[in-house]
């Protein structure tokens, strides 16, 4: 079981919490110039990796805001924690330079 | 034929009024008392803490302070606003108070971004005091309530029992105010007397 500081209310149980899969996937400017495949791989594909991870969560059961977190796929340590809309802390996540450009 | 007319206030049920002997004979004032607090005014409101135009409108028209910090409340009178979000508030006020705090609210946030809604209808109250109610409460919480972590004047958005409620300490005694959807009402209720029973004297013989 997971403890969880969320941005607004503090540590709270894993429980009152739902993960929103990968963190910082940019949506496409133009959906329809893309092809099929390319629709596909924003929609479907996504990162897996053994060790850090940037993903969205969201305090369903309390203040019911997103936020983004680092975790650790192994340890389940969590890295970090900040708000939606802003880059992960310098040297967290998988996502490294590709980062930058989501957020811009 | 005479018309049979109903009183939309007289003839009102509310969730827990079925249970209201069963949840008094379940209660012992001495260690958990368990009642509902029916019917009472709760009204959403949304607006940002940073627009001052917003936070003087609702000064202006409940005579409060917005709280800002995360999990607190504020009193004025019978009026309380119950922090919900960073940009969300649950007042709640007694049975009957909404038409005029939601004239106030629509006079005073004229033509401010913001949004007030009668949500009297959407939960009532389960009021749960005495000395033992933490401890029948943590039977069912993942949050801590000791006093280092919790305390009068403090609410919060959590999970009892499975039910999604809002739960806010209202007194040193302890004294809890559990804000439930109306379709979980009988549920919690029949939860929290399982969780009492223990704390019941046994009759004297």
């Amino acid at each position: 079981m997971l403890l969880i500081s969320c941005p607004h209310c503090g540590p709270c149980d894993e429980t009152e919490f739902h993960c929103g899969g990968e963190a910082h996937v940019a949506r496409p400017h133009d959906p329809a110039a893309l092809d099929d495949a390319a629709w596909g791989a924003f929609i479907f594909m996504r990162n897996n990796p053994k060790g850090q991870f940037n993903e969205r969560w969201v305090h369903a059961a309390g203040c019911r805001r997103w936020f983004n977190m680092v975790r650790d796929t192994v340890t389940h340590r969590i890295l970090a924690v900040y708000p939606m809309g802003s880059r992960p802390p310098a040297g967290l996540g998988h996502l490294g330079a590709a980062v930058v450009e989501d957020a811009q | 034929m005479a018309d049979v007319l109903i009183n939309p206030v007289a003839d009102r049920l509310s969730p827990l009024e079925l249970l209201r002997v069963t949840l008094a004979a379940a209660s012992d004032p001495s260690q958990v008392a368990i009642r509902e607090l029916p019917f009472l005014c709760q009204i959403a409101l949304r607006g940002s803490p940073g627009n001052t135009l917003f936070m003087a409108a609702v000064q202006k028209a409940l005579g409060l302070d917005l709280p800002v910090k995360a999990g607190s409340v504020v009193l004025a009178g019978s009026v309380r606003a119950l922090w919900l979000g960073p940009d969300e508030w649950l007042v709640v006020a007694p049975d009957g108070a909404a038409p005029a705090l939601l004239s106030a609210l629509a006079a005073a946030l004229e033509g401010v971004h913001a949004q007030a809604v009668d949500v009297s209808a959407n939960r009532t109250v389960i009021a749960l005091e005495g000395p033992r109610a933490a401890e029948v409460l943590a039977k069912g919480l993942t949050l801590d309530l000791h006093p280092r972590a919790f305390g009068p004047g403090r609410v919060t958005q959590t999970i009892l029992a499975r039910a999604a409620v809002i739960l806010e300490q209202t007194g040193e005694a302890p004294a809890y105010r559990l804000y439930v959807r109306n379709s979980f009402a009988t549920y919690l209720a029949s939860w929290l007397m399982d969780a009492a029973a223990e704390y019941r004297l046994p009759p004297l013989c």
